[in-house]
């Protein structure tokens, strides 16, 4: 039965999309030229693979409000790194943003994990305080184009088959997380974790260390875009996607993860995150102010989670009583 | 998240003397804490036991408070309004709009104040009536409210307000006392009577501890959970009045991230952000320590953004700190 919801509203969503760029094309017919639909994918990339992290953090009852903030320094971290050290290699720097990254993002695990703390405090408080720490660590100078090296900067814009690198990649974490989530272990605790944090103490899931995991992806994720970002703009300042982390929960919403945790599909984030990008890039085509998108992004969240709260109706029979660990 | 604290209670067997709840409250604590900010702000810089400095830097903290006395009941019904800063662009900008069709400064105020009603009613109607997380529903309407600013001003601003109204943002009752810091005085009396001395303050209490029991003792949740969405709407409403006439001037990204800093100075008021918990003079006490921080660093030419740090990481500790040390208490005590 949930199943069924789950797949028709991904199904319904996906048929939203196709619409949207339909109705676009009857009078934009350029807007649906292979070359531009790649385009459009490649500019929701970043989103797509926030999104990704944030949906299994969403997936275990938590938030993840820092993922912007995580983004920001780990990208002015790596500029810097650069400019000191132009000869490092493309791999090791992507590596160093990965674990930078995932250290930022098991800061906030650590705290929700072993202290209890309310993850949407934990996040609203690291997202000022990573944002003052670039300020710190830059002292609030910009890292522009010509302090880059050229490796550095060709990286994500490197075309592969015809699609550049950060589409790859984005193709890549896509792939990677639907073999997590569906195949692993860790994969299935993020939903019993979330679907009923009780009953996933009593199967013998570390709760508490499920949710670690789930930040510490997210993180990981979120410092790898970090590198993308600041590597495909070639500029690195403290704003770097300032206000980003309400997209992707937008996203997640959008694309039907519950935010009461245990619902939601890897498919659904990444649809969610495209349905964003092609408003985003159609907004300009049709003539629109680019100045609606705020609005429109805030509906789409209000329409999704009124949808999401009706197939959430139905809930199960409490069985079993409060586990002593789950929080 | 919306995660109701459902583990066992702790009953103690006889409750402390009122010496010592006095002593171990959080207030007592705050209220130390603030005299130590008074006193090495003090020694820090010459300028600031100035009167009239003094009474600039409560504008760091009157508006903030003022929205932030709402959020503080919200926050204890177990709900939250992230909406708050875009409720207050978007009355801004009507007010701003009104101005251009020529309303005086009395219609003016109404305008602030109806269109924070009527945000705080739509937050009301999508949590209560539809029965969505709050927290969902006001990161939506954060960006829609601030969205329709940005669609009616774009990059523009207006400006232009009717010089009586610049009185609520710049005027001054007595001396060196604003108006803003009387109406700040007032409305922290008024909710402090609300929350602590009437039968809705306790429906307060009682719907953040358990709000299926408070249903079944005959508390309209959500009717009450409405009122107070309404009641977080108008002090927005409020705020923006306050602010735009001291500002005197409206763009779309005034007030921008102020949710970040009112549940922040709600928190380090003592207010459980789970719900059930708090009160109204841990919250005032808060937005005067949060208020001296930064106009101390400000004196000491401490850049905005390492302010921001520090309030982080206030915001962590304060919540971090009590349970590690209740965490520590216990290992001793087994």
């Amino acid at each position: 039965m949930i199943q069924n919801a789950v797949k028709s509203r991904e199904a319904i969503l996906a048929l939203a999309i196709l619409a949207m760029t339909g109705l676009i094309a009857t009078r934009f017919p350029g807007f649906i030229r292979p070359a531009n639909l790649a385009n459009v994918f490649n500019d929701t990339a970043p989103l797509i693979i926030l999104a990704l992290g944030q949906m299994v953090v969403i997936l275990t009852r938590c938030i993840d409000l820092s993922v912007a903030a995580n983004l920001a320094l780990t990208g002015m971290i790596v500029a810097t790194i650069n400019t000191v050290a132009p000869d490092i290699p493309i791999g090791l720097i992507i590596a160093i943003a990965i674990s930078l990254g995932a250290l930022l993002g098991a800061f906030n695990g650590i705290l929700v994990w072993k202290l209890d703390i309310p993850p949407i405090v934990v996040t609203l408080g690291t997202m000022t305080i990573y944002r003052g720490i670039i300020f710190l660590v830059s002292e609030g100078q910009w890292i522009n184009a010509h302090e880059m090296s050229e490796p550095f900067k060709h990286f994500p814009r490197a075309t592969i088959a015809g699609l550049p690198v950060l589409s790859w990649i984005a193709i890549l974490c896509i792939t990677l997380f639907a073999v997590i989530v569906a195949r692993t272990p860790l994969g299935r605790a993020f939903f019993a974790v979330g679907g009923n944090p009780n009953a996933a103490v009593y199967t013998g899931i570390d709760v508490g260390f499920t949710r670690f995991m789930a930040y510490v992806f997210a993180g990981a994720l979120s410092g790898l875009t970090g590198y993308l970002w600041v590597a495909r703009y070639a500029v690195a300042y403290v704003d770097i996607a300032g206000g980003f982390e309400l997209e992707v929960v937008a996203a997640c919403v959008i694309g039907g993860v519950s935010i009461a945790g245990g619902i939601g599909s890897v498919a659904g984030a990444v649809l969610g995150a495209l349905f964003l990008g092609v408003v985003k890039n159609a907004l300009p085509v049709i003539n629109i102010s680019p100045f609606w998108q705020l609005a429109i992004s805030g509906s789409a969240i209000i329409i999704a989670i009124a949808f999401n709260a009706r197939a959430q109706r139905q809930k199960g029979r409490v069985i079993l009583k409060t586990a002593e660990h789950a929080t | 998240m919306s995660e109701t604290a459902a583990g066992p209670r702790e009953i103690p067997d006889r409750l402390s003397s009122p010496i010592q709840r006095l002593t171990g409250s959080w207030e007592t604590l705050l209220l130390a804490v603030a005299i130590a900010v008074f006193f090495v702000n003090t020694m820090a810089s010459p300028y600031f036991l100035d009167p009239w400095n003094l009474s600039d830097a409560t504008f760091n903290f009157t508006e903030k408070a003022m929205i932030g006395f709402a959020m503080a009941l919200l926050i204890i019904s177990g709900e939250i309004d992230l909406s708050v800063a875009s409720i207050i662009a978007l009355a801004s900008t009507a007010m701003g709009f009104a101005v251009q069709l020529g309303f005086d400064t009395s219609a003016l105020v109404a305008t602030g104040l109806l269109v924070g009603l009527v945000c705080g009613a739509f937050n009301g109607a999508l949590v209560t009536g539809l029965g969505l997380p709050s927290i969902v529903v006001t990161i939506g309407t954060m960006s829609l409210f601030r969205g329709i600013s940005y669609i009616v001003l774009g990059d523009q601003a207006y400006t232009g307000y009717p010089s009586s109204f610049a009185y609520f943002g710049q005027g001054y009752v007595w001396w060196v006392f604003s108006f803003e810091l009387a109406l700040f005085a007032a409305l922290a009396v008024i909710f402090a009577v609300l929350l602590h001395k009437t039968n809705f303050g306790r429906a307060v209490y009682a719907i953040g501890n358990n709000p299926t029991g408070a249903l079944f003792s005959g508390i309209r949740v959500g009717r009450v959970k409405f009122i107070l969405f309404l009641l977080t709407g108008l002090m927005s409403g409020i705020a923006a009045i306050c602010l735009t006439s001291r500002l005197g001037s409206t763009r779309p990204s005034i007030a921008f991230g102020w949710e970040l800093e009112v549940v922040t100075m709600v928190v380090l008021g003592g207010i459980n952000i789970l719900g059930g918990s708090g009160t109204i003079p841990g919250v005032v006490l808060a937005a005067i320590v949060m208020g001296m921080v930064t106009f101390g660093f400000g004196l000491l030419n401490v850049p905005g953004i390492v302010m921001s740090i520090f309030i982080g990481a206030l915001l962590i500790a304060v919540i971090a700190l009590p349970r590690i040390w209740r965490r520590i208490s216990k290992g001793t005590r087994a």
